[in-house]
């Protein structure tokens, strides 16, 4: 992965508090995962900012690398890789996403 | 071709060797779902769980990881 693309991945990741890397984009996504994730998201009306990965393959790639995990979707909260599809919904059934979430809710 | 249940459980338990391991197909034959429960899992994050399963699980199965739906646990005993 080169440098600019590790950078402009980090500084997405960085100045986003909720930022899910995906296929597609909300309103069009192109997988299944995808779509799931991003409809947690809205379900818990949290504001997040969608890269689509199909766009530039250097990202789609890159962003595996940087968190050292193999699939797309990818979210991150205040920097912090949190998970992929199934976690992000394992956290979901679990009430762990609403409370990771919730202090973000307030500042917005 | 993609690996049978069997072996991508046989894969695991090389890794993780005290892993329960329940694999099985879902929509045609590239689909799994799989659980794995291990004691190695204690204390571990969900994330690094994950990624114990997906070392364990190598490069040939570099494909089939993106239809792979996984629920990683530790022993009921150890809670």
């Amino acid at each position: 992965m080169s440098d600019s693309v590790a950078q402009q991945i980090d500084q997405v990741v960085k100045s986003n508090d909720v930022v899910l890397f995906m296929k597609g984009t909300p309103d069009f996504p192109q997988c299944g995962f995808s779509q799931r994730v991003s409809a947690i998201l809205n379900a818990h009306e949290i504001p997040f900012a969608a890269v689509n990965v199909l766009l530039n393959n250097e990202v789609r790639e890159g962003i595996k690398a940087y968190s050292d995990w193999p699939t797309i979707p990818q979210l991150y909260v205040k920097a912090e890789f949190v998970g992929g599809c199934d976690i992000v919904t394992e956290m979901h059934e679990a009430g762990e996403l609403e409370e990771l979430l919730a202090p973000l809710k307030k500042e917005g | 071709m993609s690996p049978k249940p069997q072996e991508v459980a046989d894969m695991i338990r090389r890794s993780i060797p005290d892993a329960d391991v329940q694999v099985n197909l879902y929509s045609g034959d590239d689909h799994f779902e799989m659980q794995v429960i291990s004691a190695s899992f204690v204390g571990i994050s969900r994330i690094k769980q994950h990624q114990m399963v997906y070392a364990a699980l190598g490069d040939q199965m570099k494909q089939a990881i993106h239809a792979l739906a996984l629920k990683t646990s530790i022993p009921k005993e150890s809670i």
